[in-house]
């Protein structure tokens, strides 16, 4: 018998919603702050609406929902999935009062991309943007990548088993300290240490290329989020190719790799445990499937013979490889020239390294290197099985920060969670298609949009239709959350309907 | 004198050149998805400058953007000069005429696709943007404040 959910359980997902949108009410400070210093009076005016909304909605369902009651694992989840859809309207606010997006649905668009770390953007006229906007659009790509609820953990909440159940419920299934709240802050301390790293590269490399000192660091610290959070936004129309510069690509490029590593393995690497690098199943496939995709794309792009040089081979060719692998999405090329400058094959490469992305808890999206690792290895034991004795026992194991039995549960979960990533990016690709798309032009959005890459082969644009864009953003959530959430939240709404 | 003739020559060149065959005005459109049509050919390509001005030795990487995409533009220091307003949030670009020879995968600059600009001509000057107080947005601020302002009170007389 399915139950009904009474009005306690409304008002405790109400109560910790309101929570967090307290949270990233208080992130909307930045821009404010960056609108003040840019001199930029009517975006700093979009921020003072955007804010106020925000608190005001905020402190109602705290007010309305107040319980000193802790959230069960069904709550949890739905408090994530709820927030991630707040947070996107929320954060599309500011976006579309700023007159760069068509409609409010193009807004919530940029902004769920955004969000999700995925970079498909329906902006227009970019190159206009005001600082302000350009920063709040990088800064809720470094807030999703480490996640709204981790926002929400590290500064608004203090010690409640509740916190973990929310933690989960955001993709991120694995504690690097004892407690979830330390490690809220450990993601951030990561985070912060490589922002500055980053902006300073970034920033120094801008000025050696001709930018001026402040707008050079400003990019710097733009592209550094959407790298570090693989996430793709760039504060200029042509993505990373307005810098037509080889420093500043290599450089992003360490920091793409960087932010598809579990945020784990960081943590080890930072206690002085460099073997892990090594050792680490994550990193063993993450370098295997990346030679085997660039293998793909490789032979794809001799066949067109465009790029004759190795060096311009490496810099189309591994660069917008690596972009799609860590999940971020930045291109050196234009999006139509996939299409039309790619071959066939060389596109299927980028798919399969899309499909594939980084670490788990990490901020790439897709199926992840862990569970094809856990497939891969599944594979070999039962190669072994087929081969060996009848009585001979098999045992695999498999080294994720510490030695782990490769158990059926394990196994089952990593085909769980491939198989909905497969059925989710085949369902976009369908969509796609009933519009008048190609197959192979249908598949690489739709895996860029669930996988959260932000890879474009020229779909993505303001003229398609209203239900494309709500199927990207529903599989920028979906993909971006790990289905759990989002299997919930249908859970409880069946609850409602059904339940007695 | 020296200069007035340069003006002159360019300026016949851009009136004259592509009725003569040597160049073609092209959008960003037609030379992203016709790149290998117009590879290594001349090409003429207007647009407004946008982002900055970035000096690289004696050349410079301006971006040009037509209204639909922006297109990277390797010209001379010299004729970088030219530019005095690059598009941004606060500027109104010049907006730019260039002739030049396009590629879809640039050797000499890791495959991009770009131009390199012979000639450069400013079409219109470019100007700082006058952004004026959108006095709706704060009557909108000012309604929240107040909306904030009775929650707050509201909340106050819950807690007595």
């Amino acid at each position: 018998m399915i139950l009904k959910p009474n009005l306690k359980d409304l008002k405790i997902i109400g109560f910790y919603l309101g929570k967090i949108i307290l949270g990233l009410a208080l992130t909307m400070v930045i821009p404010i702050i960056a609108g003040i210093c840019f001199g930029e009076i009517n975006p700093l005016l979009d921020f003072f609406i955007s804010i106020e909304i925000a608190v005001l909605l905020g402190l109602l369902l705290i007010k309305f929902c107040h319980t000193d009651e802790d959230l069960n694992w069904m709550q949890g989840m739905i408090v994530v999935s709820l927030s991630w859809i707040l947070a996107m309207i929320l954060g599309a606010i500011p976006l579309y009062l700023s007159g760069h997006w068509k409609s409010f649905l193009d807004a919530c668009f940029d902004s769920m991309s955004g969000f999700a770390t995925t970079g498909l953007i329906l902006v227009q006229n970019l190159d206009h943007l005001s600082y302000t906007h350009n920063l709040w659009r990088h800064l809720i790509m470094f807030l999703g990548g480490q996640g709204i609820v981790v926002i929400a953990l590290s500064f608004f909440v203090r010690g409640f088993s509740g916190a973990f159940k929310m933690y989960v419920g955001e993709a991120r299934d694995e504690r690097i300290m004892p407690n979830v709240i330390h490690t809220a802050r450990f993601i951030w301390l990561v985070s912060i240490v490589y922002l500055v790293l980053g902006t300073l590269a970034l920033g120094i490399t801008g000025i050696f290329n001709g930018m001026k000192p402040l707008s050079s660091f400003f990019h710097g610290a733009c592209i550094f989020m959407a790298a570090f959070d693989t996430g793709g936004f760039t504060p200029q129309s042509q993505n990373i190719l307005y810098y037509h510069s080889a420093i500043y690509e290599l450089i992003t490029v360490i920091i793409m790799v960087l932010g598809a590593f579990n945020f784990k393995l960081h943590y080890h690497l930072w206690m002085g445990n460099r073997k892990e690098i090594i050792r680490n199943i994550e990193t063993r496939t993450f370098f295997a499937t990346v030679i085997a995709t660039f293998s793909i794309v490789a032979v794809g792009l001799a066949q067109t013979g465009i790029y004759p040089t190795a060096t311009i081979f490496l810099r189309k060719g591994f660069y917008q490889l690596i972009s799609a692998h860590s999940g971020t999405g930045f291109q050196t090329i234009y999006a139509q020239q996939f299409i039309l400058d790619w071959n066939q094959l060389a596109m299927v490469g980028i798919i399969l390294a899309m499909a594939l992305g980084g670490a788990v808890c990490s901020t790439t999206g897709a199926i992840k290197m862990l569970r094809i690792g856990i497939i891969f290895k599944a594979l070999q034991e039962d190669l072994k099985r087929i081969i060996m004795p009848e009585k001979a026992i098999i045992i695999e194991k498999f080294h994720h920060i510490k030695e782990m039995f490769l158990e059926d549960r394990i196994i089952r979960s990593a085909l769980i969670i491939t198989l909905a990533y497969l059925v989710l990016y085949g369902l976009g690709a369908l969509v796609g298609m009933f519009y008048g798309n190609s197959f192979l032009a249908s598949l690489f959005e739709s895996t860029s949009a669930a996988a959260n890459i932000g890879l474009s082969c020229g779909i993505t644009d303001i003229t398609m239709p209203a239900v494309l864009k709500i199927t990207y953003i529903l599989q920028m959530w979906a993909g971006r959350l790990e289905f759990m959430s989002v299997f919930a939240i249908i859970g409880f709404i069946v609850a409602v309907v059904k339940g007695r | 004198m020296k200069d007035n003739l340069k003006l002159l020559l360019i300026t016949l060149f851009f009136i004259f050149g592509p009725k003569l065959g040597f160049s073609q005005g092209l959008n960003s459109n037609e030379l992203i998805s016709q790149g290998q049509q117009y590879d290594g050919k001349s090409i003429i390509y207007s647009g407004e400058a946008i982002g900055e001005v970035m000096k690289r030795g004696e050349f410079a990487w301006v971006n040009i953007n037509d209204g639909n995409k922006a297109i990277g533009v390797w010209m001379s220091a010299g004729l970088a000069k030219e530019i005095n307003f690059t598009g941004a949030y606060k500027a109104q670009g010049d907006i730019v005429e260039i002739i030049g020879v396009f590629h879809r995968a640039c050797l000499e600059h890791g495959g991009d696709l770009d131009i390199h600009a012979r000639a450069l001509r400013k079409i219109t000057p470019g100007k700082i943007t006058d952004h004026k107080l959108d006095s709706f947005k704060v009557k909108v601020i000012l309604g929240l404040l107040g909306a904030l302002f009775l929650v707050w009170i509201l909340s106050l007389f819950k807690r007595k």
